[in-house]
């Protein structure tokens, strides 16, 4: 077990990761980050466009998007490696933009590591503590307790080089965190890793997070990672931010096509609204006929949309389902093009007759389902639900 | 033990080509403890060592000039050229895809040019020739392969660590100091050792270059030729060969304890 006395005593043990929205945790450290209009430009080229967000003490907080779209170029802009075109960046307020990146209360964890060559796996978590001349005996304790921390303990006198990928990782992680920043920015921390160790130290970023309770700001082009650790999320393409919300908002509620395609597989169809009931909308579909969305906010009758529903939320049968006594489902029938098996579940293309592609994600069955297996060239039954599809606005 | 097919060629090629570089310095070295003067065996004798170390005064002389100019100017030559990488290295301005391109200048100008533009410099700005122009004439031409060998070092590294320097709180200075000096060690090491090796074997440039009483060992050879081969030169040739194998060896064993460090 980790036992902490100097630097997290006053946070209790967190058994699980609370919500930090809304407050709900005691002790919050870490700084409130607030970006406002941070646009950046080279050359011709720009890379960030009017970015504007607030990142609140404590958060875990993603910056998700492809390749290029951005996001390390707005960390070392916070981190304070480069300078913005315009806008602004403060921390509690107040702007950091006039301060060296030494005079931030901000690390970073590269996404190559950037671990000194040249020093122990010791002597690089004691690095900033050393620059502040620190007594030896209180150098040996702290990064003592840094090490246990990312359970390194054992490897303190190795040389980088020695060190696989992951524990590189974690040496970068205790090295950016021995300085108490307020805020820690991780710029793809776990790309270089495979898929299980991957999982593994997301697990314990997260824990990390939760026992120290600083706010970290995590760079990732995987909606996987971004998903499942944390608080909100901003969805970001080509320099601008698309969406910020929870992860349930983003993957339940995109605000574009492209966060929905992002996020996850969708599927997507374009239509006309045909009339709207309450919140219930009918849309319109070319080649699936009518279809039934319910909306909050419906649209006027006769304006475009496309409905998006996600591929788990769509019910596969080989027989036509028992008539529904609800009025809210929607019936599509066409024949499985093509099962695709990836272990816990499968994904099957299916063609509707009017040639019309959906995707289907069926999990496999435990011993409580039963049915046929499903395969090529089936007749199957497509259903869902009208609350577990949205529409977006015509683009 | 694997067998190989075709080994004997290789083998034969190893062989040639270890016999090709060596055999002269065998010769050499056979020939040093030759009690005959001409190039017939006379017997087994440490005549030309003896005379080496008890009478040619001159010898000494010249080596000490060669010293003296080897270590300032490789000394000299180190700081600028690991100054001049790390600033290359470090700081991003608009012309520094030149200034890389200027520095290998100097490695391909054939030597006798850059003897004679010195030459004509020290003359337009009425110098004397002495130690002090040999000394100027080898840090200016040393300081390239410093420089470069310097940058080679630099570009091994991700300029991140830079940045986590300074993300980590470090000066610009501590920077320098805690990271970028230490890192660039192997690189300044055999970039002073090269120039040290580079000095002392030179002749041409130093040729143009030297005035009365500033004999460096080279030239002092080349002089002592001229009234014919005394067998003196081949002892002095076994003793600096012996010198330069124990400095590389030393030096290898040095960069091998820093690099595992
Ligand atoms: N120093 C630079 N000079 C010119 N263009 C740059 C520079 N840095 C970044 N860019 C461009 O800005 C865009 C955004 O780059 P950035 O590194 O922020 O992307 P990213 O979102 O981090 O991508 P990735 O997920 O691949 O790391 C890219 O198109 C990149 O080519
Ligand atoms: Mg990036």
């Amino acid at each position: 077990m980790l036992h902490f006395s100097p630097p997290f005593a006053i946070i209790p043990p967190v058994p699980s990761r609370p919500a930090t929205i809304g407050g709900k945790r005691n002790e919050l450290k870490g700084s409130d980050v607030s970006i406002e209009g941070v646009s950046k430009s080279f050359g011709t080229f720009t890379a960030l466009r009017d970015v504007s967000m607030v990142i609140r003490k404590g958060e875990f907080y993603s910056l998700l998007g492809p390749s290029g779209c951005g996001k390390t170029t707005l960390l070392r802009i916070i981190a304070g490696f480069d300078d913005p075109d315009g806008g602004e960046v403060s921390l509690d307020g107040t702007s950091v933009l006039n301060l060296p990146p030494n005079e931030r209360h901000v690390n970073t964890v590269f996404q190559n590591y950037a671990l000194f060559p040249h020093l122990t796996v010791f002597e690089n978590v004691a690095f900033p503590l050393r620059l502040k001349k620190t007594p030896n005996a209180t150098v040996r304790s702290r990064v003592g307790d840094y090490l246990e921390l990312v359970q390194l303990s054992s490897h303190a006198e190795k040389m980088p080089a020695q060190l696989s990928g992951g524990q590189k990782q974690r040496v970068a992680v205790a090295r950016a965190l021995i300085n108490e920043p307020s805020v820690l920015l991780l710029d793809e921390p776990l790309s270089a890793l495979d898929a299980k160790l991957r999982q593994h130290m997301l697990i314990e970023l997260d824990a990390i997070h939760d026992k120290i309770g600083i706010t970290f700001i995590y760079v990732t082009h995987d909606q996987q990672e971004a998903l499942s650790v944390s608080d909100r999320i901003a969805v970001m393409n080509a320099g601008q931010v698309l969406q910020i919300g929870t992860p349930h908002e983003i993957y339940e509620s995109p605000a574009t096509g492209f966060v929905a395609a992002f996020i996850g597989e969708t599927n997507m169809f374009e239509g006309t609204v045909e009339s709207v009931e309450g919140t219930m909308v009918a849309v319109d579909v070319t080649g699936l006929g009518r279809i039934l969305v319910t909306e909050d906010e419906p649209p006027a009758p006769g304006s475009k949309a496309s409905v998006v529903v996600r591929p788990e939320k769509i019910r596969i049968d080989t027989e036509r389902p028992a008539p529904a006594k609800r009025t809210d489902i929607n019936f599509l029938e066409g024949s499985v093009d093509e099962p695709i098996y990836s272990g816990s579940s499968t994904k099957y293309y299916v063609r509707h007759q009017s040639g019309t592609m959906l995707k289907v994600i069926k999990q496999h069955a435990n011993w409580s389902d039963e049915g046929p297996e499903i395969e090529w060239k089936d007749k199957v039954y497509l259903s869902w639900s009208a609350d577990d599809a949205y529409l977006l606005g015509a683009s | 033990m694997r067998v190989v097919k075709g080994r004997g060629f290789s083998r034969t090629v190893f062989f040639l080509t270890m016999g090709f570089l060596f055999l002269p310095l065998v010769v050499l070295i056979v020939y040093s403890f030759n009690s005959a003067k001409s190039m017939s065996w006379g017997g087994f004798s440490l005549v030309w060592y003896e005379r080496l170390f008890l009478k040619e005064r001159n010898v000494w002389k010249a080596f000490e000039n060669s010293l003296i100019i080897a270590v300032s100017s490789a000394a000299v030559a180190t700081c600028l050229g690991t100054l001049g990488a790390i600033g290359v290295n470090w700081y991003k301005f608009r012309f520094k895809k030149y200034v890389q391109a200027v520095a290998f200048l100097p490695l391909i100008m054939p030597e006798i040019i850059i003897g004679v533009s010195l030459l004509i410099f020290f003359a337009g700005i009425q110098m004397k020739l002495g130690l002090l122009t040999i000394f100027i004439a080898h840090t200016s031409f040393n300081l390239p392969f410093v420089f470069l060998m310097v940058l080679a070092r630099l570009d091994e590294f991700d300029y991140s660590i830079i940045e986590a320097s300074r993300d980590l709180g470090a000066t610009e200075r501590q920077t320098l100091f805690k990271v970028i000096l230490p890192v660039s060690v192997p690189g300044i090491v055999s970039g002073f050792l090269t120039a040290v090796t580079l000095s002392l074997e030179d002749f041409v440039i130093t040729f143009f270059v030297s005035g009365p009483g500033s004999t460096t060992l080279p030239l002092y050879v080349y002089s002592m030729i001229r009234f014919g081969v005394s067998p003196v030169i081949n002892s002095l040739s076994v003793v600096l060969i012996a010198g330069t194998v124990l400095i590389t060896l030393l030096a290898r064993n040095f960069l091998k304890y820093i690099a595992q460090k």
